[in-house]
């Protein structure tokens, strides 16, 4: 069925337009990000931007730019705490077998289950007496909730997979058990790192219910609330808001196209986005 | 590992039902001494008015959107998995709306059904259908955030089920062919019911998942107009941050009686994935 017949490049027309109907809020987005104030209310409105205007964007670049860089620091904090942690987790997990390992998994499956309007009031309630309200590293200690359970989770799964052999052959020649983790381990898992990483970041990134009650009131704030304030100060400048908007997906978009395959992986590993 | 789930799972966890048990505000939280409330803030929480109908909605919320999103997601895997020229890349596009941030996504379905400008009302007006105030009208407000939601579930209920499409060897169509099956005899024969395990899962995962849905309906209508939208998630919230004077724990009463629904499903999910490794 791989052949070109006829058929199939009328179903491949089938497909364009059921993923173009898929992906029209998303063009809408960017072709109001464009438009400009006045034709904004026009009827009908215009399906193309004719006269387009970089009026949003240039906005995003005056307003926005403090939010994006904040998001982005989390974004790489909470990356980086989360492969730190669930890297020897899912390695102690799939090759030590420690005493509790199968009920420590189970309790992994749960915490993804966990609402997170009910993480969100605990940790408030923890941080406002800590004193760590407000701040990056609350924030990112906070994301990294998001994505350590799926992440132990793939890391088990995947490194479950590497030959004993391998392991052996490294304990053979001298190496210690951090030191098989470090050289051996690490180096052959790095899809599954891949796959962690893409998620911990997209996750952190979009993540709008920590950021808004744990940072909410501070200096350092991720460009979910920039985009947040924005619509609570003006609906009127459409443009702009949906230039951030575009400007905040970019992440995505760039993460998907150059790791694809890492999307597929982690979504069919059971992945539940928050 | 342990150390860290006990800090910033149970923890919090912790503080949640410590939180629904007393009386808190902001100042007792500061230097303590919240009196003990018992169950007050639940039995508060249940015989406010609000309860029944926020219920409702967060049934209805999530009925709805698994019901569409998992068809539509059905329909668009089987089409797929048709290989034709650019199916994979097409595949792959479609990923999209399940990437974005959900600020993103519930922004751009506010503007596309606001009433006075939004493209939907246009459309709408070009058939001859007058406009629907989608966000503002209690009657609406919550068709508005499941359509949205409905949207951004569609991928992953594509994804997971093609996955599971891929699991069925082919061997069985080929023999059903000879049969000179025809192809909606070959959905409900073979790959209905071979796909039912999956399928379970992933209406599971939705489950958990929606019932947890927050982001997309506090940004496009708060739960408003007048509480039409509102779901236990966007209620706890609300209580507990939504207002100058936050009632911490009612919110977090709320919160509980989520985190058990939750539970419930959560644990129906483990159930069914056991039993199908033991296979």
């Amino acid at each position: 069925m791989t052949t070109s017949t006829p058929r199939a490049w009328w179903k491949t027309g089938v497909g364009l337009v059921l993923t173009g109907l898929m992906l029209f809020p998303v063009y809408w987005m960017i072709n109001v990000s464009f438009t400009r104030d006045q034709d904004m209310r026009a009827t009908p409105p215009h399906l193309f931007p004719t006269n387009g205007t970089l009026d949003g964007y240039r906005a995003v670049l005056d307003q926005q730019l403090p939010y994006l860089g904040t998001s982005f620091l989390v974004g790489l904090g909470t990356v980086a705490l989360t492969v730190a942690l669930a890297a020897p987790a899912g390695y102690a997990l799939a090759k030590l077998r420690p005493p509790g390992g199968p009920a420590l998994s189970f309790v992994l499956l749960i915490a993804q289950m966990i609402p997170g309007i009910i993480m969100a009031m605990g940790f408030y309630a923890i941080y406002l007496t800590l004193g760590v309200l407000n701040t990056l590293p609350g924030l990112i200690l906070a994301d990294t909730t998001l994505a350590v359970p799926f992440a132990v989770l793939i890391f088990t799964a995947f490194m479950s997979g590497i030959p004993d052999e391998l392991l052996q052959a490294a304990v053979v020649d001298g190496a210690g058990r951090l030191r098989t983790f470090w050289s051996v381990v690490l180096p052959v898992s790095r899809n599954s790192i891949v796959t962690v990483s893409l998620f911990a970041f997209l996750w952190s990134w979009s993540d709008f219910i920590f950021a808004s009650t744990l940072a909410g009131g501070g200096d350092h704030q991720p460009i979910t609330l920039g985009i947040y304030h924005y619509i609570g100060n003006n609906n009127q400048q459409w443009n702009a808001i949906m230039a951030t908007a575009v400007v905040a997906s970019i992440p995505a978009a760039v993460l998907l196209i150059l790791a694809q395959r890492y999307v597929s992986m982690g979504v069919t590993a059971g992945a539940v986005k928050d | 590992m342990t150390l860290y789930l006990a800090a910033f799972y149970a923890y919090p966890l912790y503080r949640n039902v410590e939180l629904s048990l007393r009386e808190y505000t902001v100042r007792s939280f500061v230097q303590g001494g919240a009196p003990f409330a018992g169950l007050d803030n639940y039995r508060a929480v249940l015989t406010d008015p609000a309860f029944g109908p926020t219920l409702t909605h967060t049934v209805v919320f999530t009925a709805a959107s698994l019901a569409f999103q998992f068809t539509i997601g059905m329909a668009l895997a089987l089409f797929f998995y048709k290989h034709f020229p650019l199916s994979r890349t097409l595949r792959a596009l479609i990923l999209v709306p399940w990437l974005l941030p959900l600020i993103v996504s519930a922004s751009t379905w506010s503007w596309m059904l606001n009433s006075d400008s939004g493209l939907v009302n246009t459309a709408l007006g070009v058939v001859g259908i007058g406009p629907v105030n989608w966000l503002t009208s209690p009657g609406w407000s919550l068709t508005s955030v499941i359509i949205a939601n409905i949207w951004i579930g569609i991928p992953f209920n594509l994804v997971v089920l093609y996955s599971g499409l891929q699991a069925i060897p082919t061997e069985m169509y080929e023999a059903s062919a000879l049969d000179g099956a025809t192809g909606w005899q070959r959905f409900w024969g073979i790959t209905f019911p071979l796909l039912r395990p999956v399928s379970l899962i992933t209406l599971l995962l939705g489950l958990i998942y929606t019932l947890k849905v927050f982001d997309i309906i506090w940004i496009m209508t708060k739960g408003g107009p007048t509480g039409s939208s509102a779901t236990l998630a966007t209620w706890s919230y609300r209580l507990g941050f939504g207002n100058l004077l936050p009632e911490f724990g009612p919110g977090a009463a709320i919160g509980n009686l989520l985190i058990v629904l939750a539970l419930i499903a959560g644990l129906l999910y483990i159930r069914i994935e056991r039993r199908q490794q033991l296979r």
